[in-house]
């Protein structure tokens, strides 16, 4: 009998969570800001989703009900995909070593 | 136009790059690059979109337009926040991936054909299923997170709201969550997936509003990892390996955050997610101290004792977040240093709004981050320090929570600001924190306190340096 592929995404998003698990407790307690705004961006790749769905109208139509919502979500998405990664890169900037120097 | 097995590899590239970005944060010096990869994953991912479908049609233009809109929205946001709004800044943004993650399910629902699902009325059961989590995850993360946001902001006051019945009416509606996908995907019919969505909104309502402004930490983180989850339960339904490994990163990025938070506040999940604290045993707790003496000192006094100090610990907290100080406090601390006193800061878990809160605004006055230590690396040095100071910190201090088995926050790891010779606490007055209980340590023999707005106190202690 055939595997059915959802068991492989399965086993994919299984493994994942345990490769989250050790990559999110080696990350130091300091820069647990950046994680949040940086996991926010990155889980926005659901975009992709909405790309789909606002492609999906023929030439004619090219605004329907789903494809409405999935300009919307297109919009929210960059938002964060942006707004995320760009708030963090200003963040990150801002960690810095002492100077030797002093 | 790319092949579906082709455009799989690079969707598995683009989780790959998103597991490097997460590992990047594991030191500041390769958190930059990491931010990178996580740039570049987002790039493949879209782009291979884009050449999957190869319909560069007139939907091409608007897809690219709302894509700018956002984008530029997204951009304006990131370099206008002020560090201090973060938290709510992350609650924003989790209500914004909570509500895409219910809009692309929407479109998914009304028009299967385009993501392969089968026909309106005849979608592939699995897929009915892992769109009806993803939307009813989705949907709680968004009024969840709006409510959080709402608080942070201070629009809602950051008191728990409780009511009668509170808990077995959350209970009915998560149940009622269940039959509704149960009956969503028997039936295929379009009403029962607007209840379901509408019900999902009004839970992630109700969890939210009766955990109080203290509690946001572990709210934050979360929401963080529900939006995740919801990210996880989309990308079962669109097939997307990218979408599934980002989706369970960050799910369980949250859900340690979450654990973190409440271990902070030696709290159990539940507890927390209950809700109410602080709204209890104020009564009980602090009407047997009334009227013990304090001592009460101003900047000059701060300033003579810090002088003749050799080394000063800082505890900052949110009240620092709050005036802004965090500035003025570098600046402090540079003019002890020009002295030759040691000087380092000490940050509890669940200091401020959300993780990581307090090394953030550090960094952004200049504070090098190797002079700031967790809990658990500084707690021992407060015993061989000679002056602590506490700005906008109360309850993490509070030596109740090892002394006194009554107190509600009893067993909770607080940092032993009262070992060291002397004690500087600056806050507006003698009321108390969060949780609502007495601090002892405003009553200790070496305990000065400095009642002013932490910003001006500050400036002024620097200078009467």
């Amino acid at each position: 009998m055939e595997i059915d592929p959802f068991i492989f995404r399965l086993s994919i998003f299984i493994l994942s969570i345990f490769v989250g698990y050790y990559v999110v407790w080696s990350v130091t307690p300091s820069l647990h800001t950046p994680l949040m705004s940086v996991t926010n961006a990155i889980s926005s790749v659901i975009i992709v989703g909405a790309i789909i769905a606002g492609l999906a109208g023929d030439t004619e139509t090219v605004f329907n009900t789903s494809s409405i919502f999935g300009f919307l979500a297109i919009s929210l998405a960059a938002i964060n995909i942006f707004g995320g990664f760009l708030v963090t890169q200003r963040m990150l900037a801002m960690y810095k070593k002492k100077k030797k120097d002093k | 136009m790319i092949s579906p097995n082709l455009s799989a590899i690079f969707y598995l590239i683009s989780g790959v790059l998103f597991i490097l970005a997460l590992r990047g944060l594991s030191s500041p010096e390769t958190s930059r690059q990491g931010n990178f990869f996580g740039i570049f994953g987002m790039i493949i991912a879209i782009t291979v979109t884009f050449l999957s479908i190869g319909n560069f049609s007139s939907g091409f233009i608007f897809v690219l337009f709302f894509l700018l809109i956002g984008g530029l929205i997204g951009a304006f946001i990131a370099y206008k926040i002020p560090m201090t709004a973060m938290p709510e800044l992350v609650a924003g943004f989790h209500s914004l991936v909570g509500l895409a993650a219910v809009f692309v399910a929407i479109s998914a629902f009304l028009n299967p054909d385009a993501f392969n699902l089968g026909s309106p009325g005849n979608i592939k059961l699995g897929s009915l299923i892992e769109m009806s989590i993803g939307a009813a995850v989705g949907a709680i993360t968004f009024s969840g997170s709006v409510i959080a946001f709402l608080k942070l902001q201070g629009i809602m006051s950051g008191a728990p709201i409780t009511f009668k019945g509170q808990h077995p009416l959350n209970a009915l509606i998560l149940v009622s969550i269940i039959v509704l996908i149960y009956l969503l995907c028997t039936s295929q019919s379009k009403e029962y997936f607007w209840v379901l969505l509408t019900v999902s909104f009004l839970i992630g309502f109700l969890l939210i509003i009766p955990i109080g402004g203290a509690d946001m930490p572990v709210v934050i983180s979360m929401l963080n990892s529900y939006s995740g989850w919801a990210a996880a339960g989309i990308g079962f339904t669109l097939e997307n390996t990218a979408l599934i490994i980002t989706g369970a990163l960050v799910g369980s990025s949250g859900a340690i955050l979450s654990y973190i938070m409440c271990k902070g506040m030696n709290r159990s999940f539940f507890n927390v997610i209950l809700g109410g604290f602080g709204a209890t045993d104020q009564s009980t707790v602090s009407h047997n101290k009334e009227q013990r003496p304090v001592k009460s000192g101003n900047a000059d006094d701060a300033a003579f004792l810090m002088k003749n100090a050799s080394s000063v610990i800082i505890v900052p907290g949110y009240g620092m977040a709050v005036a802004q100080a965090q500035h003025a406090l570098r600046e402090m601390v540079d003019t002890l240093k020009k002295n030759g006193i040691k000087v380092s800061y000490a940050i509890h878990p669940v200091a401020g709004r959300m993780p990581g809160h307090m090394n953030v605004l550090l960094a952004e006055a200049n504070v090098p981050y190797d002079e700031v230590f967790e809990l658990e690396e500084i707690n021992n040095d407060f015993a061989n320090a000679d002056v602590a100071f506490v700005i906008g910190a109360n309850d993490v201090t509070n030596p109740v929570a090892k002394s006194d088995p009554q107190s509600p926050i009893y067993g909770m790891p607080v940092l032993d600001v009262e070992k060291c010779k002397s004690v500087l606490f600056v806050k507006r007055s003698l009321s108390p924190g969060y949780a609502g209980i007495d601090n002892d340590l405003f009553y200790k023999e070496n305990t000065l306190m400095l009642f002013a707005d932490a910003k001006k106190m500050t400036e002024d202690i620097t200078k009467n340096l």
